[in-house]
C-alpha cells in the first residue's frame, strides 16, 4: 500500500502490507498428496471457499497446505494460518485459534496477546470490520474441521 | 471528453424526502448505491404506515365499525392503485404477498404443483434468474417429474433469443424469466417471450422484482400471464410483495395458505374458498405493507415511471464510461444502455468483490458483492462475486462520481 494517501487509519490496519503480501503470494498454496485430513470450507455469503490439507504424524501437524478463492482477508487469513500452525499439535492449534478469534471478535482497542499470536496479531484490524470477521476466520474453522475428521477421510463443510 | 450526464430529475429536492439520506456514514455523506437489493424509503411512505397506526389500524374485511371501513379502504384502494400502475385490467388480478420470492413460491405451487403440472411437463427458465426464480422450480420438478430447461446468455449478458426455437416444444408449459436481471442488469424482450410461450399454450411467468421499481411496466402490452414484484426495492417497506395474474389464470391456481380470509365457507373437513385475489390472502394480512407500498406507487407516479427510467439511464451510461476508464475494472452486462437497467456490476482484477465493498463502506458507499442469489449465473461466467452498484430515484452524478473516488481507493490499496 502506497503511504500517504487518503486512506483512514481504519483501512490501513485492516489491509496491512503483511496481509497484502500473503494475498498476493500465498503461502502452502497448493494441495496435499499425502494429506491425511481434509476439510472443505464455504462462505454461502460471498461464495468463499477453502480447502485445507493437513498431514498429521501422531497428534502433530507435520504439513499444512491450502487452496481455494476468496477476499484479501481470507486468503492471507488462510495463508498465515498455514504458516503459523505447521509442526504445532492440535491442541496448540485449537488454542491459537481460541486466541485468534477473540482477537477478531473483540472490541476494538481491547489488549492482544501479542506474543502468543505473533503474526498473526496483524489481523487485529478485522475488529473494526464485524462483516469481515467470517472471512478472517473461514480457514481456521476449516483447519478445525479437518482436525476433527478422521484420518484419510474427506469432510465437505 | 466525458459526456456530461443530464440529470433530469430534481434529486437535492427528492433527497430531502428521505430522512435516511440525511445521515452521515464514518463522517461521510452516505452514498447508497444497492437499491437492487432494497430501496431507501421516503416520509411519504414512512408518514402513511405511521398514520395507518396513529389513526385507523383495525383489521380489514371483517370490522362492522368505522375504523374498519377506514383501513378496509385503504387497503383496498392500495390494491386498486398498484393495478393501475401495472396496467393490470382488474384491482382483483392483484394478491398481496410477502415477496416476490412468496409469489414465485405461489405460482409454482398453486398453478404448477396443485393445478396444471404433469409429470414429463417441461418448465424453461434462463440462467439469469435469481435463486427464487429458480428453487421453486426444483420443487415442482421434484414432486412432479416435470423437466427443467434453460435458456443461456451470450457472453454480454443478453438472453439467447434463439435457443428458445429449439427448447419451446409441445411439452412446456411454463416459460419463466427475469425482466432485469438483478446482475448483469438486462432488460429481457418479455413480450416476444409470452408470444412465443403462448404458441405452445404455454404460460408466461415474470420476475419483474428488478423491473417495476424502475421502468414502465404494462401487463396488458406484455401479455405475461403472472409478474411477480416486491413492495421494498420500489420505496415501499419489507414484508409485502405483489403477485399479478391474469384473471381466468388467478382462478385456477390454488392458494398457498388455508385460513381465515382465504375461505368463502368451513365445514368439518371441507371449505370452500373465497374468490380471487382473496383466496390467496390467507390470515390478516400485511396491512400497513400494503398502505406503504400503495403511498410508494403515489410517490413514484408523481414523478412518473419514464422520468425514473430515462434518469437511471443517464446515470447508468455516467457510471459505465467512468468505470471503463478505470484500470484492470470490467464490466459486466448490455453496453447499450437502452437495454439495460440501472445495475452495475463489477470486477477490479486486483482486489476481491468483497474488498471492494468493504473499501467503499469506509468512504460511505453501499454497494453490494457476492453472488447476488445467482449462483447459476455466476458460473455461467466463471465468477464467484461480483461487486454490483444500483441506482435509483435519489442518486445523482455526484454519487457516482464518489463511487468512483472510492474505486480509486481500492486501487491505491491493492496498487
Amino acid at each position: 500500500m502506497r503511504q500517504g494517501g487518503g486512506l483512514t487509519s481504519d483501512l490501513r490496519e485492516l489491509y496491512q502490507e503483511v496481509i497484502l503480501d500473503h494475498t498476493r503470494n500465498p503461502r502452502n498454496f497448493h494441495e496435499l498428496k499425502d494429506a491425511t485430513n481434509t476439510s472443505v470450507g464455504h462462505n454461502p455469503l460471498c461464495g468463499d471457499r477453502v480447502a485445507v490439507y493437513l498431514h498429521m504424524e501422531g497428534d502433530t501437524i507435520a504439513d499444512v497446505s491450502f487452496v481455494g478463492q476468496g477476499c484479501a482477508i481470507s486468503k492471507s487469513s488462510a495463508s498465515m494460518m498455514t504458516d503459523a500452525v505447521k509442526g504445532k499439535t492440535r491442541a496448540e492449534a485449537d488454542a491459537l485459534f481460541d486466541r485468534f478469534h477473540t482477537m477478531v471478535t473483540s472490541q476494538p482497542g481491547a489488549p492482544v496477546d501479542t506474543k502468543a499470536l505473533g503474526k498473526l496479531s496483524v489481523f487485529q484490524g478485522v475488529c473494526e470490520f464485524p462483516l469481515r470477521v467470517k472471512c478472517a476466520s473461514l480457514a481456521w474453522h476449516t483447519l478445525k474441521a479437518a482436525l476433527e475428521s478422521k484420518e484419510g477421510t474427506v469432510s465437505l463443510e | 471528453m466525458a459526456r456530461a450526464a443530464k440529470v433530469l430529475l430534481n434529486v437535492p429536492e427528492i433527497k430531502k424526502d428521505f430522512p435516511i439520506l440525511q445521515r452521515t456514514m464514518r463522517d461521510k455523506p452516505l452514498t447508497y448505491l444497492d437499491s437492487a437489493a432494497t430501496s431507501q424509503k421516503p416520509k411519504q411512505v414512512i408518514d402513511a404506515i405511521v398514520d395507518y397506526y396513529s389513526r385507523y389500524n383495525a383489521n380489514v374485511h371483517r370490522a362492522i365499525y368505522e375504523l374498519g371501513e377506514e383501513s378496509t379502504r385503504e387497503y383496498e384502494g392500495a390494491r386498486e392503485r398498484i393495478a393501475e400502475f401495472i396496467h393490470a385490467k382488474l384491482p382483483t388480478e392483484i394478491a398481496f404477498t410477502k415477496s416476490t420470492t412468496e409469489s414465485l413460491n405461489l405460482i409454482a405451487y398453486g398453478w404448477g404443483l396443485k393445478g396444471k403440472l404433469k409429470q414429463g411437463d417441461e418448465i424453461l427458465g434462463t440462467v439469469m434468474e435469481h435463486h427464487s426464480n429458480h428453487v421453486p422450480w426444483h420443487f415442482v420438478r421434484d414432486m412432479k417429474g416435470a423437466t427443467l430447461k434453460y435458456v443461456d446468455v451470450d457472453d454480454e449478458g443478453y438472453l439467447r433469443m434463439e435457443q428458445y426455437d429449439d427448447l419451446i416444444t409441445k411439452r412446456t408449459k411454463v416459460v419463466t424469466v427475469a425482466h432485469v436481471s438483478n446482475v448483469l442488469g438486462t432488460i429481457n424482450d418479455v413480450k416476444e417471450i409470452a408470444k412465443r410461450a403462448h404458441e405452445v399454450g404455454a404460460i408466461c411467468v415474470v420476475d419483474a422484482a428488478q423491473s417495476v421499481p424502475h421502468m414502465p411496466v404494462n401487463v396488458q402490452d406484455l401479455d405475461c400471464d403472472f409478474l411477480a414484484f416486491s413492495g421494498h426495492k420500489m420505496l415501499g417497506p419489507t414484508g409485502i410483495g405483489i403477485l399479478y395474474g391474469r384473471e381466468k389464470i388467478l382462478e385456477e391456481t390454488e392458494p398457498l395458505l388455508g385460513g381465515g380470509e382465504m375461505i368463502r365457507e368451513v365445514h368439518l373437513g371441507t371449505a370452500k374458498w373465497n374468490d380471487v385475489p382473496y383466496k390467496f390472502e390467507g390470515g390478516t394480512p400485511n396491512i400497513e405493507g400494503a398502505i406503504g407500498l400503495g403511498a410508494a406507487v403515489d410517490y413514484l407516479s408523481k414523478i412518473g415511471m419514464g422520468s425514473v427510467r430515462a434518469h437511471e439511464m443517464e446515470l447508468t451510461a455516467y457510471a459505465m464510461q467512468k468505470l471503463a476508464k478505470m484500470e484492470g475494472v470490467r464490466v459486466y452486462g448490455p453496453e447499450d444502455v437502452t437495454k439495460r437497467g440501472g445495475v452495475v456490476s463489477f470486477t477490479m482484477d486486483k482486489a476481491h468483490p468483497h474488498d471492494i465493498a468493504s473499501i467503499l463502506d469506509v468512504e460511505g458507499v453501499c454497494i453490494r458483492s457476492g453472488h447476488h442469489c445467482a449462483q447459476p449465473l455466476m458460473e455461467r461466467f466463471n465468477l464467484s462475486a461480483t461487486a454490483r452498484a444500483s441506482f435509483y430515484v435519489y442518486n445523482d452524478v455526484e454519487d457516482v462520481d464518489r463511487l468512483v473516488a472510492a474505486l480509486e481507493k481500492v486501487h491505491e490499496v491493492f496498487a
